[in-house]
């Protein structure tokens, strides 16, 4: 049966989030293997030059909608226009990132749509026809396969569990408008301001993530100014600490994450954390520091291809998951690793 | 102020879970409201008692499914509304979401829905943004901070998070909204408030109370299993000094490429 794949292009201000181009690199295979064809939905204001860039990640199609009223993310008028693409579309699959805004989204347009979503999906089989999708639950402690009996099938996609596909610079296609008939009045909700994010690095498409956990703070070779409490000296330890992770970080491109409890203990924001109840990922390369592997921590980064685990107890449950351990003070090493790692990339 | 606070009852989150004869097991470990909610549970509280109301705990579960509710008691929503009917089991998200739906509304005059973030057992958070597009009310998801609520111009403010950071939106009400760990600690429930809770009494609504059919669900789980096992063989990186171990580790990450 030959399938119409609509993939849904993530982006904010203009600037896409990755993942979609993950999804249209699997909406292209979908099509090909069923001999149908791939369209991109791009939605929001001066976003033109995406629709080039749709055409070359693979995109046959693509449905624009460039408006003012789509500058920023309200979910109300972009599900209506997904919705609405959808229906002269009709396609048989439709594909978001799992982002926060292409979760909302998905979920919303099911509802219009009568269907149901497969969420936060890492391995999808089109062999038999209907959709079969892989996704971890309970936080990655297991897997389920799931089905969809009504159509249009929806997937949102997890960030890099999907391979990017080489652009096309070459390749070009047709854009359909769509007619947007949207009130400009409409006072439903209003986006006042935006705060941008102090780390430029998102951890969910990192490549690369060097955490750091309690251990950030124990280091009793450091001497802290004296006129600190106890929750000071802490913190002023940990701030040191972290700033040992950052430098790690940098000299890899990486982005920094955290175990929850240097979250709560204020060491660091919560947009850092790791975990079951922080942020799921799967990098190439992750480095624990000063973390001792709790089950909620290992849910949320147990699927990075190498686990590089350093602390000063070797029988940190963190040891069981990591393929390099080395016991020892994160404070000690972390500075000639630095540097080492420095060396070697520039040279 | 009329504020319902969705919550629901997982297994603990250190729970080890396996698959037994194709069916999801936690062994003996104990249930707990979803932390998420307790987020929402708390940001529900204060926000009744800034801007005077009541705060009403739903959920949808088994009968003995009580633990959530009775947390979210303890911590004190004033009233509980547990909705339970076997025509439910299996039910998917969007079935879930009608069912949800169906029940603020028999509850009535309601100004804000909130929830949690996601569900620690399924893991879709997609439960708010679903209710609010049936029961067509604006969705504001990934909630820190709410910075103004005028319940008489029905308007609210609040700060939502997306990966490239915060936007500050202003909305109407009644409105979902689902709340983040940002919001703040959530507090331990009372002394008091466990054995208020332990005593409360609630309404159990089955579909026929909510004048609904059992909503269809499409998607399926046929299949669920344990991750597997990844053979991981972890080479302790030895080294005399921090130096050494640092450039016998560096050695080992470009013999690998993994640099
Ligand atoms: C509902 C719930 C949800 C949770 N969700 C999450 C989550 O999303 N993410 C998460 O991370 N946690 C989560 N947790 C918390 C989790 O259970 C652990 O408490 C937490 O991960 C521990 O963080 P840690 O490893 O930094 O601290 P610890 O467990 O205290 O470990 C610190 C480690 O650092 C080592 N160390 C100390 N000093 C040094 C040094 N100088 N050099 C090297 N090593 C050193 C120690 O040996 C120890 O192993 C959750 C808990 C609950 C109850
Ligand atoms: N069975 C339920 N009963 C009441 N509320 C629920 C239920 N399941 C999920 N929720 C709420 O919906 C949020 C998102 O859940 P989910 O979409 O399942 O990830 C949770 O944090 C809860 O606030």
């Amino acid at each position: 049966m030959t399938k119409k794949i609509l993939a849904y292009i993530d982006h904010f201000h203009g600037k896409v989030q990755s993942a979609s181009w993950e999804g249209m690199g699997l909406a292209v295979r979908i099509a090909a293997d069923s001999g149908g064809e791939a369209a991109a939905l791009i939605l929001g204001e001066g976003i033109k030059d995406l629709a080039d860039q749709a055409f070359h990640y693979g995109a046959d199609q693509v449905y624009l909608a460039d408006h003012a009223v789509l500058k920023d993310f309200r979910p109300e008028p972009l599900t209506d226009l997904i919705t609405a693409a959808a229906e002269e579309y009709q396609p048989d699959v439709m594909i978001f990132p799992t982002t926060t805004r292409g979760r909302t989204l998905a979920g919303m347009a099911a509802v219009d749509l009568d269907t149901g979503v497969m969420v936060d999906v890492i391995n999808l089989d089109w062999g038999g026809g209907k959709l079969s999708a892989t996704r971890p639950i309970y936080g990655g402690k297991l897997f389920a396969k799931l089905t969809c009996s009504s159509s249009p099938e929806i997937v949102t996609l997890r960030t890099r569990a999907f391979d990017k596909p080489e652009p096309d610079p070459e390749r070009s296609g047709t854009v359909t408008n769509l007619d947007v008939k949207l009130d400009p009045a409409d006072q439903t909700t209003k986006v006042l301001d935006h705060q941008e994010k102090a780390s430029a690095v998102s951890l969910s498409d990192a490549s690369v993530i060097v955490t750091g956990g309690r251990g950030t703070a124990v280091n009793p070779a450091l001497t802290p100014p004296d006129d600190l409490d106890e929750e000071a000296v802490e913190k002023w330890k940990a701030e040191k600490g972290f700033a040992l992770v950052q430098n790690l970080a940098d000299v890899l491109g990486a982005a920094v994450g955290a175990s929850r409890a240097a979250v709560d203990a204020g060491y660091i924001e919560y947009d850092h954390q790791v975990g079951q109840t922080g942020k799921v990922v799967s990098p190439d390369l992750y480095i624990a520091c000063g973390i001792s592997g709790a089950i909620q921590h290992l849910a949320g980064m147990r699927s990075s291809k190498v686990i590089v685990a350093i602390n000063k107890d070797p029988d940190a449950p963190i040891f069981n998951f990591a393929r390099f351990g080395m016991v020892g003070d994160m404070h000690e090493i972390l500075p000639p690793l630095t540097d080492g790692l420095k060396a070697y990339l520039e040279g | 102020m009329k504020i319902v606070v969705c919550v629901k009852q997982v297994p603990d989150t250190a729970a080890t879970m396996v698959v037994e004869n194709g069916n999801i097991s936690w062994g003996d470990a104990p249930l707990i409201i979803n932390p998420w909610d307790e987020f929402a549970v708390e940001a529900a509280l204060n926000l009744a008692a800034d801007h005077g109301g009541e705060v009403t705990a739903l959920c949808l579960g088994k009968e003995e499914e009580t633990e959530a509710i009775k947390h979210a008691l303890a911590m004190g929503a004033d009233a509980a509304v547990m909705v339970s009917d076997p025509a439910l089991e299996g039910s998917d998200n969007v079935a879930a979401s009608k069912v949800i739906s169906a029940a603020i509304t028999k509850i009535g005059e309601v100004d804000l829905v909130l929830f949690g973030q996601q569900s620690v057992d399924t893991d879709t958070g997609l439960l708010p943004v679903q209710v609010a597009r049936l029961l067509n009310w604006p969705s504001l998801t990934l909630v820190s901070k709410f910075e103004g609520i005028t319940p008489a111009e029905g308007r609210l403010q609040v700060v939502r998070s997306m990966e490239e950071g915060n936007q500050v939106v202003e909305s109407r009400m009644p409105a979902v909204v689902s709340v983040t760990k940002d919001y703040g600690e959530p507090r331990y429930p009372s002394f008091m408030g466990i054995r208020k809770a332990s005593k409360a009494e609630y309404p159990v609504w089955s579909l026929a109370d909510l004048g609904i059919d059992p909503p269809s669900s499409t998607i399926a789980w046929p299949e669920v299993s344990e991750p597997a096992e990844k053979e991981i063989v972890t080479e302790v990186i030895d080294g005399d000094t921090p130096e050494e171990k640092a450039k016998n580790l560096i050695d080992k990450l470009i013999a690998e490429k993994v640099l």
